[in-house]
């Protein structure tokens, strides 16, 4: 293959998103579309005692009020709401399924109205009643409740003694916040009614599931309930499991028998999932020269009273650093909020933040280069499993990064470096996350004039799936990128799961080529069978697709077209539809890595902190779009800026209340806190991992940031702040 | 949301008979804090008056060399005016502190005199608040209230005015407007504010069915000596934790005129005349500037969680000072503090 595959390729989507053409969720008409708005609950837990909605339904265009108490009949059995994606232990969450509040914020009701001015005035009119129950939501309050869930990694050794006995020691607890997606797209489904079947656009990583969710949640067959989200404006992982709007807007539509459209408030956003608030205790002990000999790392996370949910916050270090000893532990509270979700690099960006912030303090106590200290305790295996990597090129991220950055004239003593009334800081971490690969099916439809339709139930949430899946398909059917159409996201498409875990890449790409290699098959078939072709007696391995022909090699006398290839098989259109599985192989661990370096400049009398450089080069496998790929890593750098500076939803325990559930005051970074951001991608060859040795960029590019933050400001200011965001009072104190 | 009657006022005096005429009425001009509030229930207006169409679009000078500002100026208008860039760049500077260019462009100058706080539980229909509900309990004073006010404060309420563009103007003493069912007065912009007593829900002095009609600054602009410094979690586009206005004139080595005033910090712009005489007469040095910061932050009194604004404002009133008696003033357009 050559061609388009490892270029800078400009999306295909693009021209859509910015002239407005591309529609999302919350765009698609109906013929007599009703609009729903949420009512929500201002409790954290307690029952409803009183829900009279006479006031709203007096208002002229209401059409209806749903609640618990009049809605159309819900699946009653947990197994029947358990999504592709959904914690294996627990119940979950039902809207409307009963009196109940098990979180803040909750809806109660849905009022539906023939325009959504008037649904949402409706809604105040609700007169709603509880009856209040004790409720906890502070983490650290609750910490003595926490209780123990089952992670893969082993203990090795006995790292608790090991620790204890250890030349150096360093030891602390790393507070990550309740953090919010806020992708811009607000959360929205149009759920078209018919009589004898419901289309549904919504906002979703994953069509398929959600179908599959209402299927059995409504007692439907996949017939009757189709779902569509062909541009996603942003998700992050909030979009992997259905959430409660998409369930609404089908209530109500088979309720009223009518085109239903809800789309949630900003503030309703923060009544979803959220990256749950952790703390992260790591305890590192090592020899005066660097040696590793205990790695200690123990999660404490929020998650709901009604599901266990849980990811992989520790065990990295098991990756990353050789140590004899090592022990890990993911345990639990369970409070009275909603159940926390997947959010960019769930687990690592907030467990490697911590390792890496302790490996920084740990550098510090032996006096060792940030740099040296990783270098020392290199891991080439994975020692949970003791496998070694498809491919690892961690070294060469941090020789190039470092090199790019400067490290080499960086003074490492604390408040050494300064710019005028600025502290200078520089800081570096290791990212690591996982390179995984799903079953997905596409299929191709070639047609005789050379154009080829390529489909899949796969999302594209902002990614670029629609284009790597062009590029590969122009690539492997040797056509230009203007003649391949393609189509996502329709879950009436070939399967694919959701998007998510920065899978999709890999997984598509392979599917799209498996689809492809069984039109050249054909192809080469027809090709070679032809009265008079010039391929007459060639085995159909050898030939290749290659600029709009069938040749062998690059020998363009023997050749034929694809046109006249189909014309002789008396063939209008070839399809071809593949499901691809990777082949198991335990026989390798499977990440990919990244070294970040970042300046920090720090007003020494005021705290006012400013991100000026970042250097971040990722090691990631093949990277198919080199434009792309750049964009997913320097999005990922600009939210590991606002994880370490900015981001946490605000609780008010005695409310359990989020008080900043809005994006004026739940802050990410803006341009101007935006400096230099400069990404890297560093050669790797991976024969290992699949066909195109691709791995995947969704996530990498967080995971490191903030820890490389957080250490830039320890050296800026002497101070180190474990315990996210790093706002200024927090270093003037 | 809520349902309202909506009117359109041709002239100011339609406009004042409308608010007394209705007594649940509020004006809207460019909507950019009425229309949140209203959204989430806060405000609940059964009649809106819009006054964008009056005609109080003028930037004049007035006979003493002065300026008079309609009070349905646009912030950007207002800011990027050549006369307030040359003659009042203090207020130019803190107009562009605030809010993005987009708000600034809605935002009109008596709606940024009237904007209301940003307090959490100001917005959150579900919690007690005597600002929204008076008699409900101010759920700020023992709870999250990192960003609340340490100057003026009362057991009732302990919110701070979220306004940029007022600390300028009460530094600059500027002059507000009115006009009301008895006719026309006009009011110093240091008592425009109120603090929040017993009745937090009262914001300003303006009475219920008065209008601002204009902003007087008077002739002296401190041009040459002034700064802006706005100290907030990010960059750009949040409220301020602190902020200060800082207008200087020098009379050789010594300070002739100074003026002072914090934001972020009280229920309305901070200022204190003992503070700016104390800087009167004096050298501008680092002791003086020490000074007159103690000086304006006397009595502060904080709570669980803005124990370091004191701090903060003091070293941001002595930042700014420097800013001015160096005449290297903050500039709103770059990425860094100077
Ligand atoms: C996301 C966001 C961020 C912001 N950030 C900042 C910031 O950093 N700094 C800052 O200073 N501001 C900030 N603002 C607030 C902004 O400056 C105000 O919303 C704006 O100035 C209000 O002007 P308006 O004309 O839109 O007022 P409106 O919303 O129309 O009215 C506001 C109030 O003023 C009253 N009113 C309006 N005109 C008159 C008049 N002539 N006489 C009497 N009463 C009148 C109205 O009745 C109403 O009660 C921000 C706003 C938003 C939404
Ligand atoms: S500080 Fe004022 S606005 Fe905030 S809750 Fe208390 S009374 Fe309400």
């Amino acid at each position: 293959m050559n061609g388009y595959v490892g270029t800078a390729t400009s999306r295909v989507d693009g021209r859509a998103k910015v002239t407005g053409a591309a529609k999302y969720a919350g765009e698609f008409a109906a013929d007599g579309l009703l609009h729903g708005f949420v009512v929500t609950a201002t409790i954290p837990r307690g029952r409803i005692t009183r829900l009279d909605a006479s006031g709203a339904l007096k208002v002229k265009g209401v059409v209806d009020v749903l609640t618990h108490a009049h809605r159309h009949p819900l699946a009653d059995k947990d197994e029947a709401w358990k999504d592709e994606v959904a914690p294996e232990k627990g119940s979950p969450f039902r809207p409307l399924y009963d009196d109940s509040i098990k979180f803040n914020d909750q809806p109660i009701a849905l009022v539906v109205a023939e325009d959504w001015e008037t649904a949402k005035f409706a809604a105040t009119l609700l007169d709603v009643a509880y009856q209040e129950e004790p409720f906890a939501t502070d983490l650290e309050a609750e910490r003595g409740s926490a209780t123990e869930v089952q992670k893969p990694h082993e203990p090795r050794g006995d790292a608790a003694a090991a620790l204890a006995g250890a030349a150096i020691r360093h030891e602390a607890d790393y507070l990550v916040p309740t953090e919010h997606h806020n992708p811009m797209e607000l959360y929205a489904t149009t759920a078209v009614w018919e009589v004898d079947r419901l289309t549904v656009y919504d906002k979703t990583q994953g069509v398929q599931n959600v179908q599959k969710f209402l299927c059995s949640v409504f007692g439907k067959t996949p017939d009757e309930i189709r779902v569509i989200s062909p541009y996603v404006g942003g998700a992050f992982g909030s979009g992997l499991r259905p959430q409660y709007q998409v369930v609404l807007a089908t209530l109500a539509a088979l309720q009223l028998k009518r085109s239903v459209r809800i789309v949630l408030t900003r503030h309703q956003m923060y009544g979803l999932g959220y990256r749950p608030e952790t703390i992260e205790h790591v305890g590192l002990g090592a020899r005066p020269d660097g040696t590793l000999d205990a790695v200690v790392h123990e999660a404490i996370a929020v998650t709901s009273r009604y599901e266990e949910f849980s990811r992989n916050d520790t065990g990295w270090a098991e990756q990353l650093y050789k140590s004899a000893n090592s022990r890990y532990s993911h345990q639990l509270v369970r409070l009275d909020v909603a159940t926390p979700c997947d959010m960019r690099a769930p687990g690592a960006a907030s467990g490697v933040w911590a390792l890496e912030c302790a490996m920084d303090e740990l550098a510090n106590a032996l006096k060792l280069d940030p740099v040296e200290l990783r270098l020392k305790c290199y891991s080439d295996r994975d020692q949970s499993e003791d496998l070694p990597y498809t491919s690892k090129q961690l070294r060469a991220c941090y020789r190039q990064a470092a090199a790019a950055f400067g490290w080499s004239n960086r003074n490492p003593a604390p408040r050494s470096m300064r710019d005028g009334k600025e502290l200078v800081g520089w800081g570096m971490a290791t990212g690591i996350w996982e390179a995984l690969q799903m079953p997905v099916a596409a299929r191709i439809v070639l047609t005789a004039n050379g154009h080829a339709e390529v489909s899949s139930a796969a999302s594209d949430i902002g990614t670029g799936t629609y284009t790597i899946v062009a590029q590969v398909a122009a690539d492997a059917l040797g056509l230009p990128m203007d003649n391949i159409t393609v189509k996502l996201a329709d879950s009436s498409l070939p399967q694919a799961p959701v998007e998510g875990g920065s899978w999709m890449a890999a997984s598509s790409a392979h599917a799209v080529l498996a689809a492809a290699e069984d039109i050249r098959q054909e192809l080469a078939r027809l090709a070679v069978a032809m009265a008079g072709s010039p391929l007459a007696g060639t085995d159909p391995a050898d030939v290749i697709l290659s600029e709009g022909m069938i040749a062998v090699g690059s020998d363009k006398s023997r050749s034929v077209s694809i046109a006249d290839a189909m014309r002789s098989g008396s063939l209008e259109r070839i399809e071809k539809e593949k499901l691809n599985h990777f082949a198991e192989d335990k026989s390798h661990a499977r990440n990919t890595h990244s070294a970040v370096f970042a300046e920090v400049k720090i007003d020494e009398e005021l705290g006012v902190i400013r991100v000026t450089r970042v250097v971040n080069a990722v090691a990631a496998g093949r990277i198919l779009n080199t434009k792309t790929g750049r964009s997913q890593v320097m999005g990922s750098v600009v939210w590991g800026i606002g994880m370490a500076l900015h981001e946490e939803a605000v609780m008010d325990h005695r409310f359990g209340r989020i008080m900043n559930a809005n994006i004026a005051e739940y802050h990410i970074p803006v341009n101007a806190d935006i400096h230099d951001i400069d990404v890297i991608f560093v050669d790797e060859q991976d024969e290992h991992i699949n066909k195109l040795g691709i791995k995947g960029l969704g996530e990498i590019g967080i995971v490191g940031v903030p820890a490389a933050i957080a250490n830039a400001v320890y050296h800026a200011t002497g101070r180190r702040v474990r315990r996210f965001p790093i706002t200024l009072d927090k270093l003037l104190s | 949301m809520i349902n309202f009657q909506y009117s359109c006022a041709s002239d100011v005096t339609e406009a004042i008979g409308l608010l007394a005429a209705h007594s649940g009425a509020k004006l809207i001009a460019g909507g950019t804090n009425l229309i949140d509030l209203m959204k989430e229930s806060v405000e609940k207006p059964t009649r809106l008056i819009d006054i964008s169409r009056l005609p109080l679009r003028q930037i004049e000078e007035t006979g003493d060399g002065g300026l008079h500002i309609g009070a349905l100026v646009p912030n950007s208008d207002l800011a990027y005016h050549p006369l307030i860039e040359e003659r009042y760049p203090l207020l130019a500077s803190a107009i562009l502190a605030g809010a993005s260019a987009q708000l600034r462009n809605m935002a009109s100058v008596g709606g940024n005199l009237m904007q209301r706080t940003r307090c959490a539980y100001f917005y959150d229909t579900a919690t007690p608040c005597n600002k929204r509900t008076p008699g409900s309990g101010c759920s700020a004073v023992d709870g999250l209230n990192r960003n609340h006010a340490i100057l003026g404060t009362s057991a009732f309420c302990i919110a701070t005015n979220p306004s940029d563009m007022s600390v300028a103007l009460a530094a600059l003493d500027a002059v507000v407007h009115i006009a009301g069912p008895s006719g026309e007065r006009t009011m110093g912009m240091r008592e425009f504010h109120r603090l929040p007593g017993d009745t937090p829900h009262v914001d300003t002095n303006l009475e219920r069915s008065e209008i601002i009609t204009a902003i007087e600054l008077p002739p002296r602009g401190f041009a040459g000596n002034y700064s802006y410094l706005k100290i907030r979690d990010r960059v750009s586009y949040a409220f301020a934790i602190v902020s200060v206005a800082a207008a200087l004139e020098f009379d050789g080595h010594a300070i002739r005129k100074a003026r002072l005033a914090l934001g972020g910090v009280a229920h309305k712009p901070w200022c204190s005349v003992e503070a700016e005489a104390a800087l009167q007469g004096q050298p501008a040095t680092t002791d003086h500037f020490a000074r007159a910061a103690d000086l304006l932050l006397q009595g502060a009194r904080t709570y669980a969680h803005n124990g370091f604004k004191v701090e903060l404002a003091r070293r941001a009133v002595m930042r700014t000072l420097t800013q001015a008696a160096n005449a290297s003033p903050q500039s709103q357009a770059h990425k860094k503090i100077a």
